[in-house]
């Protein structure tokens, strides 16, 4: 079964093709959605076509697989509809796949669930990383602004935290805003850290 | 008590009424939670609203016929209560292919007859088959354009290469070079003259002057199952339609157009087409196209069932469906001027007495039946003067020379 994947995001589509892989399929292609990527596609000749939903060049793949010659086989999306838990739970990862028609239903199934917790883990992946950098990011902040501190009131370390804590916890702001504030007010007086 | 309702809609000046139904608080006043999911290409839009994941979507009209027919991926009956507007497509093409159009623009767009042979010419000068961008083949842009090239002896299908894409990427697309021109909706086609990249070759109000265009279409399933909430929410676009025709919003309208939530295009540009004053070229004045676009007035939301026939009658035409009094029957019941009335009749609407009419037969603004007795219609004729007769598709379709 030759499944092509097309995705613009380097890093989802090596992770999904990763999982069919380790499930033993091995005529797997990936095909970024630029320029003449139909007529590669239409060279390759797929039984699957899988593609994020919300993917901006799905209204060109579509026309492509409406009117292409050079497809023996119509494609369509979720050949099979009768699978309704299947079908939602794709699209609730935001997965869209093109089927061949004539595939067996068996054989599709596994590819797609397969995709699904691939695309699944994928978000949450980026999710975390996300979260990572934003903690990054607050945590770059907070040590600027206690080296302020620092500097031109002579405080230890501890106690620059403290009094950022303790600041932000009486006016119900997040450390990182009243960090922030001050980072903004030292550079407003010219103070520097 | 408020109810949530998703809809879902692509970036383009099409989608004003939903968003100033938001924005502006019309649809809070129904009670009605508005959540605008931003799609970028027609077949997540579609499918977000197939498999449920909105309640409604801003549709092509051609496209809620299609998916209704069977005719897009999965078959799934739709039902379209509320035409969101009428008009609102430009065609623009590379500066050096419209080189051999009339060099006065003004007149270049008056006379869409004209042009249409001078672009049949141009396509030969040109140094490949041209490339045209249309959003989607069950577009109105795409029948519109069909149309059109085909009153000058163009077959649409061999004489130039009809690429689809969707809306926001138009301009770069023109800009790599992918293809020469491309018709759609606003604010597309005027961010692609002020890049420099193209002008204005024609305007969809001069080749239809009320043309059918976006539909606020539903699973027709949820629409029965959900009356009191589907006629609160045409009742807050009702007000919202009327709003955004107003000049006296046109600089508030854009302004939250322009928003990166919904087009996140510059508001000068989307006021352009709000405002009907187009630059047809670059660093030229605009002209004034005061029917560019219409959201409300002389009753633009009705959905005439007549309008959903002459959408089959170009199916038809170019091989997309074959022709049957029962696809007709269907075709024609995906337009619902019967919800329409539920939901607003009594108010300040404009209500027709009729839910279909013989189309491209008003030449100048014509007051009608009505039961409120002040409608005017304005002029719809197309611009070959030929009349669509909804009683007569077989008739109307044998006047082509071209169909397939």
């Amino acid at each position: 079964m030759r499944i092509v994947i097309i995705d613009d995001s380097g890093l989802r589509a090596s992770v999904l093709e990763d999982g069919l892989r380790d499930a033993g399929y091995d005529d797997i292609h990936i095909v970024p959605p630029r320029g003449a990527f139909v007529a590669r596609l239409e060279r390759m000749a797929p039984d699957v076509v899988l593609m994020d939903l919300g993917s901006p060049s799905r209204d060109t793949l579509e026309e492509m697989l409406m009117v292409s010659r050079a497809l023996a086989k119509p494609i369509a999306m979720f050949v099979d509809q009768s699978d309704d838990a299947m079908i939602g739970a794709a699209i609730d990862a935001g997965i869209s796949a093109y089927v061949v028609d004539g595939l067996r239903k068996e054989r599709v199934k596994p590819v797609l669930e397969l995709a699904v917790r691939r695309f699944n883990a994928f978000a949450r992946m980026q999710a975390e990383r996300d979260d990572a950098r934003a903690a990054l990011t607050e945590r770059k902040v907070i040590d600027r602004a206690k080296s302020i501190l620092m500097n031109q009131r002579s405080m230890s370390e501890q106690d620059a935290y403290t009094l950022l804590r303790s600041t932000a916890m009486n006016q119900g702001k997040k450390i990182v805003d009243v960090a922030q504030a001050l980072i903004t007010a030292s550079d407003l007086l010219g103070g520097g850290a | 008590m408020t109810t949530t309702v998703k809809i879902s809609f692509l970036p383009l000046t099409d989608s004003a009424a939903l968003v100033a139904a938001r924005e502006q608080g019309f649809a809070q006043e129904e009670g009605i939670d508005l959540d605008l999911v931003r799609s970028t290409s027609w077949a997540t839009l579609r499918d977000r609203m197939i498999y449920g994941q909105v309640h409604a979507a801003q549709m092509l009209a051609p496209l809620a016929v299609a998916v209704t027919l069977g005719l897009s991926q999965q078959p799934a009956p739709l039902a379209a209560p509320y035409k969101l507007n009428v008009n609102g497509n430009m065609l623009v093409m590379a500066s050096d292919f419209a080189k051999a159009l009339d060099p006065d623009v003004a007149a270049r767009l008056a006379d869409p007859l004209g042009t249409a042979h001078d672009f049949a010419a141009a396509i030969g000068l040109w140094r490949r088959k041209p490339v045209i961008g249309v959003v989607h083949r069950f577009s109105s842009h795409s029948l519109m354009l069909r149309y059109w090239l085909a009153s000058a002896g163009v077959d649409p299908d061999k004489d130039v290469v009809l690429r689809v894409l969707p809306p926001s990427l138009t301009v770069e697309a023109m800009q790599a070079g992918e293809i020469d021109g491309f018709i759609a909706g606003e604010p597309w086609g005027s961010a692609a003259v002020e890049a420099g990249l193209a002008e204005a070759a024609a305007i969809g109000e001069r080749i239809w002057q009320r043309g059918v265009e976006k539909v606020l279409a539903f699973r027709e399933a949820w629409m029965e199952e959900n009356p009191e909430t589907v006629d609160r929410l045409l009742r807050a676009l009702a007000r919202s339609a009327a709003w955004c025709d107003d000049p006296a919003s046109h600089d508030r309208l854009s302004e939250l157009l322009s928003d990166p939530r919904y087009i996140d295009q510059p508001a000068h540009l989307i006021r352009r087409a709000l405002a009907g004053q187009i630059m047809a070229r670059p660093h030229e004045p605009a002209l004034a196209s005061p029917d560019f676009i219409l959201f409300g007035r002389e009753a633009t939301p009705f959905p005439w069932r007549s309008q959903a026939l002459w959408i089959y009658s170009q199916l038809v035409r170019w091989g997309m469906v074959d022709h049957d009094p029962a696809t007709a029957t269907r075709a024609a019941a995906v337009f619902r001027p019967d919800i329409f009335r539920r939901a607003l009749t009594g108010r300040d609407v404009a209500m027709p007495g009729a839910s279909m009419k013989v189309e491209g037969a008003v030449q100048l603004p014509l007051a009608v039946g009505s039961r409120r007795g002040d409608l005017t219609l304005g002029p719809d004729r197309f611009f070959d003067g030929r009349i669509f007769d909804p009683e007569r598709i077989e008739a109307y379709l044998a006047e082509f020379s071209q169909t397939r």
